[in-house]
Formats: structure tokens, C-alpha cells, sequence
């Protein structure tokens, strides 16, 4: 297919965007109580309701915020965020390198070359830290299904969170001068910077291709997950007593938390396939620091890419950097648990 | 004869795109070999910072993303030209 987007085109299915989105609750009343004529307050209604309820709004929710996010990130390239970071002091530089992790386009497989590229131009341990961990933890997937399954204050809450941790935690390795554990390779080569490939200067039109682009990628990737999340979250939410969870996973249950992180590790499943299941978790009396907890120990903290993280750098470091960020995922479930 | 030069962890992308370096190259009766280049010390030797990266003939042709089969086999059969 060779159809070119342009502004018009996008401008009129963002209307449709809107008319569907904000309609989609009678939507969803008419075909589940007129058009199929389901009684009302069954727990199977109640499970398919959910299901066409969520689906929809998920979907739309996720083509909208990526295809936003790959515009933004069209003005981003790992090349000048390097020469952003290059040479930064600590502190200013992991607040920046957090904040360009969120940002800056790479997929996961890049984050030893990221890693290596980054150090061996100059830019500091610790900062180089802050950057990696922000950009798995601060999600678009999660984002959009905190947005859709929880509101906008939980996801600026992720979000600015996500944040800290990426921050503190690069900021403490870089103040604990880790640069011994990494493999002496790494330093003993002078980064080759210069690339043979100049940046070409992009239009608008391009960026929206861009975007469409990365909503074609991401949701063409994470769709099956999300429907089928939301599938078993619709499954708890229809079947599962109320406060089943609350013995195990609810706020006077101390342990909840540092056992969600350590069970979070091994596992390596996207966000899109556990936080529908968190939200129903949720429901059913599971306390919200606990289940986020165990949500950023899945996504931020995955043992196959540790496997492969010890190519460049030693176990120390590893270690380090696991028990770092695992104690500020936490804190932030713990914190969560007093305030709400 | 072509040098093609793939560089990734091997990761999906890293494979795909070797992958469909064999193929054009087969269907367009080209004459080179792929490689697969998986050590980091080696990889960071280009200058990359994110994978897959193609190299064909020792210069780096591209790299981040998995390139469109139109222009992948473009760039082949431009650079048996030269």
C-alpha cells in the first residue's frame, strides 16, 4: 500500500478518533445488552463487558499516544543525545540522561552498543545508568494502559517516578565509582565517532510518516499481548471474589512488596500483556504500590538482558545495579501503599 | 564481489536482515557473502550506536533500524556498480 498520509487525512481520523472514543461506553451498553441481549450483573456480562469495553479503548488509546511520542522521538537520535550527555557532571547529567532515555528511539537489542558507544566517548558511568534504566521503565505501552486502565494521575505518577528511580540510581553508581567492574576492554578502546552516515534534515510530512510508522511497529507488536492481558483481566474481573487478593497482595501484607520485585525479575513479559492483569488484580483488594512494584520489576529489571549485559560489564557491577534500582522500586511501592 | 557485513547481538532484526541480504542477493544473481558480526569489540569498531548495522565493502551503509527490501536491494546493486 503506498497511500501518503497527509495533514487533512490525519486531521479527520483524529475526529473519528474522538467521536469513537468518547462514545464507546454506549457502545459497548448497546451491544452487550440490546444487541446480545446479555442479562445484566452476571459475572460472564460483567467479564464481556470488560473485554469490548477495554479492547476498544486500549487500541485506540495506544495508536494515538505512539504515534505522538514517534513524532517526538523523530527529533531525537542516540547520536545527539551522546553529544548531549558527553562530558556532563553528575547530577545535571543524570537528569538529562533520564529524561532522554524516555525519548531518545532505540529498540532493547541496542543497549550494550548504546552502553559501550556511550563510555567510550566520555559520557560518565553513572549517567550512562540513568539513561538505560529510564528508557525501559518509562514505557509508551505502559503509559498509554495506565492512561486507559487507571486514569492520567496514576500514569504522571509512573511517569515522574520512573523518572526518580532512573535518576537516583544512575546518580548513586556513578558516586560509587563502579568504573572498575566494567570490562577493561570496554575503555581500552578510543570511540570511533565518526559515522559515515550524515543526519539528513527531515520535514514535517516525513515526521508524520514517522509516526505512523512506529504505530504500524509497536501496536502491529503488542496488540496480541494487550487483547489477551485483557482477556485474562476481564476473566479475574468476572470470576475472582472481591478482596481475594487483599490476604496476599494488599497494604497491611508487609513482604508483598520485596517478593512482587524479586518475582518481577525472572520474569520478561512486555507491559502490554501484564498490566491488564495487574488492573484486575487491583480490583479484587491488591494494594497499587505493590502491584506497580512488581509491574516496574518486570519491565525494568529482566534477566535475559542481564545475561547479555555480562558481556561488558563484571558481576559487581551487575549486582550493584539490580540491587540499586530493585530497593528504589521499593521504595515507590511502599510510598504508594501509604498514599493511597 | 560483494562484503556484506551484519552487525547485531542477534537480536531478531540482526537475523532478519541477514536474511534478506542472502535472499536479494541470490535473486539478483549478485555475487557476495554474508556475514554475521556478533562480538561487541568488533561491532563497536564502526562507530554504531544501535543495531542492526549494515556494512557493505567496509563503510557503513545503515544502521538502527531494519531498512524496506526495496531499498536494501537499491543499495546492493548500487554498490556492485562501484
Amino acid at each position: 500500500m503506498n497511500f501518503k498520509f497527509n495533514k487533512l487525512t490525519i486531521l479527520i481520523t483524529f475526529i473519528i478518533w474522538i467521536l469513537f472514543y468518547t462514545n464507546l461506553e454506549y457502545i459497548t451498553n448497546q451491544l452487550v445488552y440490546k444487541f446480545i441481549g446479555m442479562a445484566t450483573k452476571m459475572p460472564f456480562t460483567n467479564a464481556v463487558w470488560f473485554f469490548i469495553f477495554e479492547v476498544p479503548k486500549v487500541l485506540l488509546l495506544l495508536v494515538l499516544i505512539v504515534f505522538i511520542v514517534g513524532i517526538i522521538r523523530s527529533y531525537f537520535s542516540p547520536e545527539k543525545t551522546r553529544k548531549i550527555l558527553g562530558g556532563k557532571k553528575q547530577f545535571i547529567g543524570n537528569a538529562l540522561g533520564s529524561l532522554l532515555g524516555v525519548v531518545t528511539p532505540f529498540c532493547s537489542c541496542s543497549a550494550i552498543p548504546l552502553f559501550l558507544g556511550f563510555v567510550q566517548s566520555g559520557v560518565p558511568l553513572g549517567v550512562t545508568f540513568s539513561f538505560l534504566i529510564a528508557a525501559p521503565m518509562v514505557n509508551e505501552v505502559a503509559l498509554v494502559l495506565l492512561i486507559g486502565l487507571f486514569g492520567w494521575d496514576t500514569a504522571l505518577l509512573y511517569l515522574s517516578t520512573g523518572l526518580t528511580i532512573a535518576f537516583i540510581s544512575g546518580f548513586i553508581i556513578g558516586k560509587l565509582k563502579l568504573e572498575k567492574h566494567v570490562e577493561p576492554w570496554v575503555y581500552a578502546v578510543q570511540a570511533n565517532t565518526i559515522n559515515n552516515i550524515t543526519e539528513q534534515k527531515i520535514n514535517f510530512d516525513e515526521r508524520i510518516d514517522i509516526g505512523i510508522q512506529a504505530v504500524k511497529d509497536i501496536v502491529g507488536k503488542v496488540w496480541i499481548y494487550l487483547v489477551l492481558g485483557i482477556g485474562v483481566g476481564a476473566g479475574i474481573h468476572g470470576y475472582v471474589p472481591e478482596n481475594f487478593m487483599a490476604g496476599l497482595m494488599g497494604k497491611s501484607v508487609w513482604w508483598s512488596v520485596p517478593i512482587s520485585v524479586i518475582l518481577g525479575i525472572p520474569m520478561y513479559s512486555n507491559a502490554a500483556g501484564i498490566i491488564p492483569i495487574v488492573q484486575a488484580l487491583l480490583g479484587k483488594g491488591a494494594a497499587l504500590g505493590t502491584v506497580l512494584a512488581f509491574m516496574m520489576s518486570v519491565i525494568a529489571l529482566s534477566l535475559p538482558e542481564l545475561i547479555i549485559l555480562k558481556k561488558v560489564l563484571k558481576i559487581q557491577l551487575i549486582l550493584s545495579f539490580i540491587g540499586i534500582v530493585a530497593t528504589g522500586i521499593m521504595i515507590v511501592g511502599y510510598l504508594f501503599n501509604i498514599i493511597y | 564481489m560483494l562484503q556484506i557485513k551484519v552487525l547485531g547481538g542477534g537480536c531478531s532484526n540482526c537475523i532478519n536482515l541477514a536474511k534478506m541480504c542472502t535472499e536479494i542477493l541470490e535473486d539478483n544473481k549478485i555475487e557476495g557473502e554474508v556475514t554475521k558480526v556478533t562480538d561487541f569489540q568488533e561491532i563497536m569498531k564502526y562507530g554504531i550506536l544501535t543495531t542492526p548495522g549494515l556494512v557493505i565493502n567496509e563503510k557503513v551503509v545503515h544502521y538502527g533500524k531494519l531498512p524496506t527490501k526495496s531499498t536494501l536491494t537499491h543499495w546492493l546493486i548500487e554498490s556492485t556498480t562501484k
